[in-house]
């Protein structure tokens, strides 16, 4: 219980220092981008250049400004948008996450039940037909980038056969080409990774002792190996939220969904700094603390990890 | 004369008249004699990859898409971005192989100086990850103690940085071309190459043949690169021919969302971009070929990398 306490302490000091350093860097990028945002002749509307004033305390010395941009992110305000006078980066995300949050956790739920599911079969049929056909599958799913596929979808599924409509995010038939374009990369990696992993615990004795006890072949399966198979598909879901998380980005630009991704992507055309900057931390921040909770997850699983690691493997 | 250990054995079996048994001369000669030719490591690895359609298959195409990306452009009779109007959305034929544009730019020409681009970029990436991971990597495993503890702390917090939203950052900043997307795509890429070396290293560094070599007075610079490196190649081959798919794929997506290659330079991000809205009015073949060259890119690196982590592994090695 002192390791596990331990463990989690350390984890979450790293991840505070991962904080630090995304909003520190996001700070001097801020100060040093050419023809700086807070410019008055690029931004010429007043009160645009009053809120930038206003909430990045541009008449302080640098540490000053330093201190208060750091205590602004932890109050969690964002700061102003210069195109859009009226708006700041919190309405953005108020709006716009929501719908992009509900499309992240889609794509996640159904990429990984569907690809330990794949995964199982394929290992179950090792060098099988239904193996071989699965993992070809897999390896295309993860070489086919996302953009790519969402246009494929698009052109297919929705102009020539009009299965699907081709955009916006109003009713569940709106979301399959989405999700499935979205979800498509990481239920290929999370499949192949259940596979191998499959492979290798079902060969161990205490699976076959499972088996000899004459314990039915589900039970073995879904009690004893799949506990075991699944921890290295436990590691990669820090990974796998990254690339989901910067997949919405395209993802809503291709299917006009009003998510946070769009204003995103809209906000790095226009160059609209502070909502890039602002949207990069709260993107970081809500990243770096799920891989805290992946990481954590991970110690209370694995009862072999070693919680107080010293330069040893 | 019978030895001593003959007699024993006769007596033993004792119902079995002498006669029964031959004396056969074992040849000394023979006894030496290897069976088949000993093969070197990389020997047996490029063997048994041979054997590996699919890997054998990636590995053709890339080597074909890297020729094609050297001699394309100069084949065509067209500049990468003269721009025609009046040859606007010519579908493939035998003045345009690919096509042309909604800018009635040669798709064909387009196509392979986007493979340049790519390859360039996922290739030098790679490089680059490979010398600071090698480095950081090496220095951490080897040294250990305070020195990697300090190593593997700074790792473990550029780790949890989310890579491509620094890379989107950095090109904010910085400005889109192709020197400041490779540094963009390496300042936090290597992390990944330097923990596969340091667990490499920390493994090999514990083996009698590096003790022996410590005992003759090695120094460390030499024992890392002749004596650790070598043996860790593997992984880190695997590793970077993962690499480079990745850095293609950021490569694309940062030109997809217009922070890619900016013109006079072509790549396949930039072209299936501009042809998005094409798909819509049914001209297939300006999004079809720079959607199909980057998958299959991807997926002839993810295969051959696949191919090589098996041929490598020298657990799996007959």
């Amino acid at each position: 219980m002192k390791h596990m306490l331990k463990y989690i302490l350390k984890r979450l000091l790293i991840m505070v220092i991962t904080l630090w350093v995304i909003i520190t860097l996001t700070f001097i990028l801020m100060i040093n981008i050419p023809g700086s945002p807070f410019n008055s002749d690029q931004s010429s509307n007043e009160t645009v250049q009053a809120n930038l004033e206003a909430h990045y305390n541009l008449d302080q010395p640098y540490y000053i400004q330093y201190l208060l941009y750091i205590k602004s992110i932890v109050t969690f305000d964002f700061g102003p948008s210069i195109k859009q006078p009226n708006q700041t980066v919190n309405d953005l995300l108020s709006r716009g996450f929501p719908i992009s949050f509900e499309l992240g956790i889609i794509t996640i739920v159904l990429a990984v039940i569907s690809g330990i599911l794949v995964g199982i079969i394929a290992a179950l049929r090792h060098n099988g037909f239904l193996d071989y056909l699965t993992m070809g599958i897999a390896v295309l799913g993860i070489s086919i980038p996302n953009f790519i596929l969402a246009t494929l979808l698009i052109q297919q599924l929705a102009v020539n056969l009009e299965i699907f409509p081709t955009a916006t995010w109003r009713s569940p038939a709106h979301m399959v080409l989405p999700v499935l374009a979205l979800a498509t990369g990481p239920m290929a990696i999370i499949a192949r990774l259940t596979r191998s992993t499959m492979l290798e615990v079902l060969t161990q004795d205490y699976i076959k002792m499972a088996k000899a006890k004459g314990l039915s072949p589900w039970k073995v399966i879904f009690k004893h190996a799949l506990r075991n198979a699944l921890m290295p598909v436990v590691t990669i879901m820090g990974t796998l939220f990254a690339g989901i998380l910067t997949g919405t980005f395209v993802i809503e630009q291709i299917f006009a969904i009003p998510g946070m991704g769009r204003y995103f992507v809209e906000s790095i055309n226009q160059r609209d700094y502070p909502v890039i900057m602002g949207t990069t931390v709260f993107y970081s921040a809500f990243l770096i603390i799920m891989l805290f909770i992946v990481d954590v997850v991970y110690g209370i699983l694995d009862p072999r990890i070693k919680m107080h690691q010293k330069g040893g493997k | 004369m019978k030895s001593k250990k003959e007699i024993e054995y006769t007596q033993s079996a004792a119902n079995v008249p002498d006669e029964w048994f031959s004396w056969k001369e074992r040849d000394k000669e023979k006894l030496e004699q290897v069976s088949r030719p000993s093969l070197s490591y990389w020997q047996d690895a490029w063997r048994r990859l041979v054997k590996n359609k699919m890997a054998m298959l990636g590995l053709i195409f890339l080597v074909l898409l890297t020729i094609m990306a050297i001699i394309g452009p100069i084949l065509s009779p067209y500049e990468v971005n003269r721009q025609s109007l009046p040859d606007q959305y010519q579908p493939p034929s035998m003045e345009h192989w690919f096509g042309t544009d909604n800018a009635g730019r040669d798709v064909f020409t387009r196509t392979w100086y986007g493979a340049r681009i790519s390859l360039f970029v996922g290739f030098i990436a790679a490089l680059i990850d490979v010398t600071i991971g090698i480095i950081w990597g090496g220095i951490s495993g080897y040294k250990g103690g305070r020195t990697d503890n300090i190593m593997m702390r700074i790792i473990e917090v550029l780790y949890g940085l989310p890579y491509l939203l620094v890379v989107i950052l950095l090109l904010v900043v910085l400005g889109p071309s192709l020197g400041t997307i490779i540094l963009a795509l390496t300042i936090t890429g290597w992390v990944g190459m330097a923990r596969i070396v340091r667990g490499q290293v920390l493994q090999i560094k514990n083996y009698e043949f590096i003790l022996a070599s410590k005992s003759f007075g090695t120094k460390t610079f030499r024992i890392i690169r002749k004596n650790l490196l070598p043996n860790a190649m593997g992984p880190i081959i695997v590793q970077m021919t993962l690499t480079i798919p990745s850095a293609i794929f950021a490569e694309a997506f940062l030109s997809f969302i217009g922070l890619g290659i900016q013109a006079p330079f072509a790549s396949w991000g930039v072209m299936a971009n501009d042809s998005l809205g094409a798909i819509l009015s049914g001209n297939w073949w300006t999004l079809f070929f720079p959607a199909f060259f980057i998958s299959f890119t991807m997926f002839a690196f993810n295969v051959l990398g696949d191919g090589l982590q098996d041929a490598l592994d020298p657990k799996l090695r007959k």
